[in-house]
């Protein structure tokens, strides 16, 4: 949708996974959630943290595809994997620094976030960003986010050495303007990689 | 005898609950072809309210679509929300009445079911007098649902008994707002929460109960305000919270007492204020006397210098607004707490302008609606009291009938369940409520039910109470009839309708009226549609303090709903009330009132030493009876779980997932234990939404607040012990 933009807020997060079970209402992959939902660790905090795919400027999962199947388009959405191509191999599955792609076991086909394309691209915001109760995940214009929170939007991750920059944006304290993660971490430790890093 | 005529497993096999997780159709293209509309409509869930498009398709609702425009959560919607759609064509669904019979249940055709009721009743009030049939009614119901059925105890049953699951939800607030202020109705609209600068929010999940609430407490966040939270549990607003009060249950009245004395004693009161527009400050003002910030500290767990600071805080901004809910108000004091909280504004000038002042948080879908228009047993429409002599005479007049005819106050729900227990009630007719999963002492409610000499239910699915019955008239979903219900907000809103009834199942006010006119009274219930029944309603609100008078559905739908006040067509509504600090009162003025200190009506002891508080998790509504059959909300939560602090998992030698009994002085029940430091260590937390084995009601006491009549769920005492297995006692 032109002029507005994604941005993740976890320590909005309330965990009520509205998201998640609204993602599944979405056309483009009914019935499946796409959403990447936590808790962070339930027995120390109520925090959780709920994502979408990040859409990389460069995106990984594309990059390894062997088949070509994963196209981003001109809006910087990165899709789905295209279903006669997708050969199953679950190569961006694995590659994903953010661990977003999933292999859908029945149909054999890698299916992620695509910010609700069929959404997004008629002028509807995406089903995750327009229900969240808490407005952690938002699909607003950049001087509504500039001028309605406190937090600051920034979009460069760092895995180790390598620089990843993407279509959606993270809430981050004022003070931090890049969120370093370390990829063993993030490999291990899935669910709090990001979040961890920012609170 | 309403006992159960099956076996628990071969009603269950035939009624659910099941798990539906597909809409009408499926999900492949073909579901989704051809032509659709979309209803623009409310969520049928709790008090928020929420503006949603129904996905309609042939005859059912197949999905759902965010309504952005609508003013309160612009597209947003919990989870319940997104999923409420699969109700309708939900195979649980019941299509037709259904008459007890050896082994179950059978079909029967409406003349023979309706026959039954309206014969039943009859001979029931000839035998026993008029007061031996009680009614019971919902807060999920629309406003036009409620006004009927107040009408149909009194005038078609003329019974003094009709109460309804609302007091089971927040009328210990209400009472309070009433006495007070003149007024059972927050005072303020949702959009004055982003204009404080400090919030306290006492006793209420946001997060998880009024989910959308929580952007507007993230605003006042981002605005720069400061957020104080009072709960025994670290609840997901907690997160960030600026300050955190982790108020022992029970003791919200202290905590609030103490932080009236630290206001007292610096002098921070607005003492403009207090002496222009209120009453009774001085007497309040002795009597917080002893509740210096020590002794407040003992009685609540908070330490004295959080309970200073939230007093600081909360009367040193230019703008406070105190927010409650269920914690505080579901308590044996529970008028109190919410007394302690409106002083609190008041000592400190907080009301009547934007971003100031005090808001209960409805929970039902109609919670506020549901409580207006006579579905109270001493409440006529409009708000008006059945004791007031003039309300009668109003009431009686646009009804046709002489005042004579109405009956005196009657029974609140509790009381009545236990009336029916002393076999003073005889026959008991019930829509939208599930009692034997929400009423507290539930074997106490099972016993008293299965007394009954008649006992009708109307409803959509068979709940574990509807069971018992003798007879289950198959009503409508919220979007199967038209009408109006009224937001936490206090505004009134409209409900279209989507699509009609499937099978044999009709309109809950057809039912009614149908049983009207076999009573002899369908005179009083020519009613052809709901828009009839609201017009009479206007009529019968008109010059009451919730007056609809100037509320039409087309006004509604043209200004995003209207709030009441509103006397004449001309009148835009009333977001913010005492604006003019003018309070609804003989002399105008708002009051303070004392409140004494008493002690829960289930007190610990060295027997039940732990504290045990109930409440509800984001994915399930109220008793479960519609979102224990929706499988991705089951799903999210499927199984009630003991929420227990680590040091005292610990001393009990107790891991996560372990099974743990919980026992009070009713008796006990066997569930997994989830061992969080959000919690505190001397409290156990179990959600209420499960029947039978799994019924944290079953736990709970039968203490009521003396003059609101809610009971006290939020406070009993346990003994919590691992077990080797599920099972335990009934
Ligand atoms: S349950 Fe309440 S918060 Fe959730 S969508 Fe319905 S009205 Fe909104």
């Amino acid at each position: 949708m032109f002029g507005y933009e994604f941005y993740v807020d976890p320590s909005r997060c309330i965990g009520c996974q509205s998201c998640v079970q609204a993602c599944a209402e979405c056309d483009t992959h009914r019935g499946h959630s796409m959403i990447q939902f936590d808790f962070i660790d339930r027995r120390e905090t109520i925090a959780t943290a709920a994502f979408v795919c990040w859409h990389c400027e460069d995106p990984t999962c594309a990059q390894v595809c062997p088949a070509d199947a994963i196209k981003k388009y001109d809006d910087g959405v990165v899709g789905s994997s295209l279903k006669p191509r997708c050969i199953a191999c679950s190569n961006c599955v694995l590659a994903c620094p953010f661990g977003i792609p999933k292999l859908m076991a029945p149909q054999q086909q890698m299916m992620k976030c695509d910010m609700c394309y069929d959404r997004t691209s008629a002028g509807k915001r995406p089903m995750c960003a327009t229900v969240c109760p808490s407005q952690a995940l938002a699909y607003v214009p950049p001087e509504v986010i500039a001028r309605e929170r406190r937090e600051k939007a920034m979009n460069t991750f760092w895995f180790g050495e390598q620089k990843i920059t993407t279509k959606v944006f993270m809430m981050v304290p004022a003070e931090k303007s890049e969120v370093h993660v370390d990829v063993a971490d993030y490999i291990w430790e899935a669910e709090d990689a990001l979040v961890s890093q920012t609170e | 005898m309403a006992k159960v005529p099956a076996s628990l497993e071969s009603l269950t096999e035939e009624y659910g609950p099941h798990l539906n997780y597909t809409p009408p159709g499926g999900w492949q293209d073909a579901a989704h072809e051809g032509p659709e509309k979309l209803v623009k409509t409310h969520c049928c869930f709790c008090g928020q309210q929420c503006g949603i498009q129904l996905r309609v398709r042939g005859s059912r609702v197949v999905g759902f679509e965010p309504w952005e425009d609508f003013p309160f959560n612009r597209g947003m919607l919990c989870p319940k929300g997104v999923k409420r759609y699969l109700q309708g064509s939900h195979p649980d669904r019941l299509l037709d009445p259904l008459l007890r019979s050896d082994h179950g249940f059978r079909k029967a055709t409406w003349d023979e079911a309706l026959d039954f009721t309206a014969r039943r009743l009859r001979e029931i009030q000839e035998r026993y007098g008029k007061d031996a049939v009680a009614i019971y009614g919902g807060a999920s119901l629309t406003t036009e649902k409620a006004y009927l059925l107040g009408k149909f105890a009194r005038v078609a049953l003329g019974t003094r008994h009709i109460d309804y699951n609302g007091r089971l939800c927040m009328v210990s607030a209400g009472v309070a707002y009433k006495l007070a202020l003149g007024i059972d109705r927050s005072p303020l609209p949702w959009s004055d929460i982003p204009k404080a600068q400090v919030l306290l929010i006492v006793g209420a999940n946001i997060g998880e109960c009024a989910p959308i609430t929580t952007d507007y407490v993230w605003r006042c966040r981002e605005n720069g305000g400061k957020l104080i939270v009072a709960d025994p549990r670290m609840t997901p607003i907690t997160r960030n919270a600026d300050l955190y009060l982790p108020v022992r249950p029970g003791t919200d009245l202290a905590l609030l007492l103490g932080m009236l004395h630290v206001i007292l004693r610096e002098g921070l009161e607005d003492r403009e204020f207090i002496q222009a527009h209120t009453t009774g400050f001085a007497e309040v003002a002795a009597s917080v006397q002893g509740w210096d910030p020590r002794t407040a500290a003992e009685y609540s767990g908070v330490p004295p210098e959080a309970i200073e600071r939230a007093a600081r805080w909360f009367a040193e901004a230019g703008r406070a607004i105190a927010l409650h809910a269920r914690g505080t108000e579901h308590q044996s004091k529970g008028v109190e707490n919410c007394l302690a909280i409106i002083n609190l504004c008041l000592a400190t000038g907080n009301i009547g302008r934007a971003g100031a002042g005090c808001a209960m948080i409805t929970g039902q879908g109609n919670g506020q609606g549901g409580r207006e228009h006579g579905q109270k047993c001493d409440q006529l429409p409009g708000a008006r009291s059945l004791l007031d002599p003039e309300a009668r005479a109003h009431v009686a007049r646009v009804w046709g009938i002489q005042p004579e005819e109405l009956p005196q106050a009657g029974l609140t729900a509790e009381e009545i369940m236990e009336a029916i227990h002393r076999g003073e009630i005889k026959a008991l007719l019930s829509m939208c409520f599930n009692p034997l999963v929400s009423l507290p002492d539930a074997n106490y409610t099972r016993e008293a039910l299965e007394g009954l000499e008649f006992f009708g239910v109307v409803d959509f699915f068979l709940s574990e109470t509807a069971q018992l019955a003798d007879v289950v008239l198959a009503g409508s979903l919220q979007e199967e009839e038209e009408g109006v219900t009224c937001s936490t907000e206090g505004r009134v809103i409209h409900i279209q309708k989507a699509v009609d009834p499937p099978g044999n199942a009709r309109e809950d006010s057809w039912i009614y009226c149908e049983l009207a006119r076999r009573l002899g009274k369908g005179r009083y219930f020519s009613f052809t549609s709901p828009r009839e029944i609201f017009d009479e309603l206007r009529e019968a609100s008109r010059g009451g303090v919730a007056d609809y008078y100037g509320i039409t559905y087309e006004k509604i739908d043209r200004q995003m709903g209207v709030f009441w006040p509103c006397p004449s067509l001309d009148h835009p509504g009333t977001p913010r009330l005492y604006e003019d600090l003018h309070f609804h009162q003989p002399d105008g003025k708002a009051r303070f009132l004392v409140t004494e200190w008493r002690e829960s009506g289930d007190p610990v002891d060295r027997d039940y030493p732990v504290y045990l508080t109930t409440g509800r998790v984001v994915s399930q509504y109220l008793s479960g009876t519609q979102t224990r059959r929706i499988g991705a909300l089951v799903d999210q939560y499927p199984e009630p779980r003991v929420e227990m602090h680590p040091r005292l998992a610990s001393r009990l030698g107790i891991a996560q997932d372990d099974w743990v009994t919980v026992a009070t002085r009713r008796t006990e029940i066997t569930l997994r234990a989830s061992v969080v430091r959000t919690i505190r260590p001397d409290t156990v937390f179990i959600p209420y939404h499960w029947p039978h084995d799994r019924s944290a009601n079953r736990l709970t006491h039968r203490t009521l607040d003396p003059r609101s009549k809610i009971p006290e769920f939020k406070v009993s005492a346990c003994r919590v012990q691992k077990a080797a297995r599920p099972g335990g006692k009934a």
